[in-house]
């Protein structure tokens, strides 16, 4: 009974999503240079108003979405966060914000609180001031987060504590794990870092060492283990070094579907590195529709488009072929297999490359607006 | 808490304990996919039509010992048996952190 289920549809309709993450805005106020947005960012100008966002959390909630991630960038930074956490809990879905948390003080959090948000998850890019505040490139960011979450446990919302990890943090595991219990958290999301996006550009100063990471995962299970029913840890196992792709979104347009700021749906947040996908926009369709109906969904939706090697594998409709827009990175074409798998032509090439990077001394680009008039 | 917590994690739950669904944590239908839903930070667990009558019932309030004593006459079933299963799945989703002993 614990695993999502399985809908029962006549076989031309998609099970609907179970969960969606809805990008309010990409401005913020940190600059982690493994950040998952694009590159190229969205203004605030073209970004969604009030009414659109609730009007796709209705057809959300009608397409059978039970859960809303509200996501950024820093999701606070709109004025509206209130009123999209309210018009969530109208259509009875489940708000999670996904916070910085730098810039919401206690007359706010209480008021989203009252609008009916269910859970925050609260980002920190390290165990300590210096570490975080320097991966975050925001000076003081790391009090104010110590800060935030004695108000989130304070007012009684839950709270998870997430961090991405990677080569400038992954000494730090133990004391996250300590952090996160000295906050109350009830949860600690140990994330490795996915190389898109700015990530990608950074990979050169954020690939950690074979053995540290092998460390690191053992370190997480012991303490996943001992404070079971105290603390849930879920870990995002880094990939580069694995033999196994992970279930990447757990299949593309399977259980979840990701809104930009300016209303683009996608299949994932990276989806449009993907060159030549048909992506529809919240404005011209309805979020059934594109669900049931956008080209950028069908694409590589079910088994049909794998390689030969997937579709004789018994794992297809486990890992799903892994990651497409790491496919493309790494392949230079999205309907290869995953190259972290070990039956991949570039799985051996995508080891070394790691290596190689890991050794790097690279600075840190950080994430920010390219400099073009706003 | 009154609850045990042994080595491994799983609680001892007495028939004099009383759970509670957490903030964070919601049980609602799934009309989309039929049946009721738990849902919590990042999961969705689908219930079992039991695991949902259970659940109905769980309310900060009524002790073990009453809800299996309405499951049992609800469902005209022994209350030893039902006991032992009202047990173990709250057991289960304590360790899950879904649930909590008040
Ligand atoms: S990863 Fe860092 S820079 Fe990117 S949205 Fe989150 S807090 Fe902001
Ligand atoms: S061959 Fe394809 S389906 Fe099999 S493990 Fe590799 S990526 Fe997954």
């Amino acid at each position: 009974m614990n695993t999502p289920s399985e809908a029962r549809q006549s076989p031309s309709m998609q099970p609907p999503p179970i969960g969606m993450l809805a990008e309010l805005t990409h401005r913020c106020p940190l600059q982690c240079p493994y950040c998952s947005n694009p590159v190229e960012l969205t203004r605030k100008r073209e970004e969604l108003d009030t009414q659109a966002w609730q009007r796709v959390f209705a057809e959300a909630a009608e397409l059978g979405v039970l859960q809303v991630h509200l996501s950024g960038g820093e999701p606070a930074l709109r004025q509206d966060l209130e009123a999209l956490v309210a018009s969530c809990a109208e259509h009875g879905l489940y708000s999670n914000l996904i916070t910085a948390g730098v810039n919401i003080g206690r007359a706010r959090l209480e008021a989203l609180a009252d609008a009916g948000l269910d859970h925050v998850q609260l980002s920190v890019q390290g165990a300590t001031a210096e570490v975080n505040d320097h991966i975050a490139n925001l000076p003081g960011a790391f009090d104010k987060k110590l800060a935030f979450a004695a108000e989130v446990t304070d007012v009684g919302l839950p709270l998870t504590l997430n961090t991405v990890i990677h080569r400038a943090n992954l000494h730090q595991i133990p004391d996250l794990v300590e952090l996160a219990l000295e906050l109350g958290a009830r949860r600690l999301e140990i994330a490795h870092a996915q190389y898109y996006g700015w990530a990608l550009q950074n990979r050169g100063a954020l690939m950690p060492p074979r053995e540290q990471v092998m460390e690191a995962i053992d370190l997480v299970e012991a303490a996943r283990e001992r404070l079971k029913g105290k603390l849930v840890i879920d870990a995002v196992v880094p990939d580069y070094y694995a033999r196994l792709p992970k279930p990447c979104m757990n299949g593309w347009g399977r259980q979840s579907l990701n809104v930009t700021p300016a209303g683009k749906v996608l299949p994932c947040h990276a989806a449009e590195t993907i060159p030549g996908l048909e992506f529809w926009n919240v404005g011209e369709h309805a979020l059934g529709d594109i669900w049931q109906h956008s080209p950028a969904f069908n694409a590589y939706r079910g088994t049909d488009w794998m390689p030969d090697a997937c579709q004789s594998c018994d794992r297809r409709e486990i890992d799903w072929g892994g990651c497409r827009c790491q496919a493309l990175m790494l392949t230079g074409d999205a309907t290869q297999m995953d190259p972290v798998c070990e039956l991949s032509p570039y799985h051996d090439e995508i080891q070394t490359l790691a290596i190689v990077d890991s050794h790097k001394d690279d600075e840190f680009t950080y994430r920010r607006f390219s400099r073009q008039p706003a | 808490m009154s609850a045990d917590i042994d080595a491994g994690g799983v609680p001892e739950l007495q028939e004099s304990d009383v759970v509670k669904i957490p903030r964070g944590v919601r049980l609602r239908e799934d009309k989309a996919r039929g049946g009721w839903v738990l849902l919590a930070p990042e999961r969705v667990f689908q219930l079992d039509p039991i695991a949902q009558q259970v659940l109905m019932r769980v309310d900060g309030e009524r002790d073990i010992a009453a809800i299996v004593d309405d499951l049992a006459q609800a469902f005209a079933a022994p209350r030893d048996r039902i006991l032992a299963d009202v047990r173990a799945m709250l057991a289960d989703l304590i360790t899950k952190n879904v649930l909590e002993v008040t």
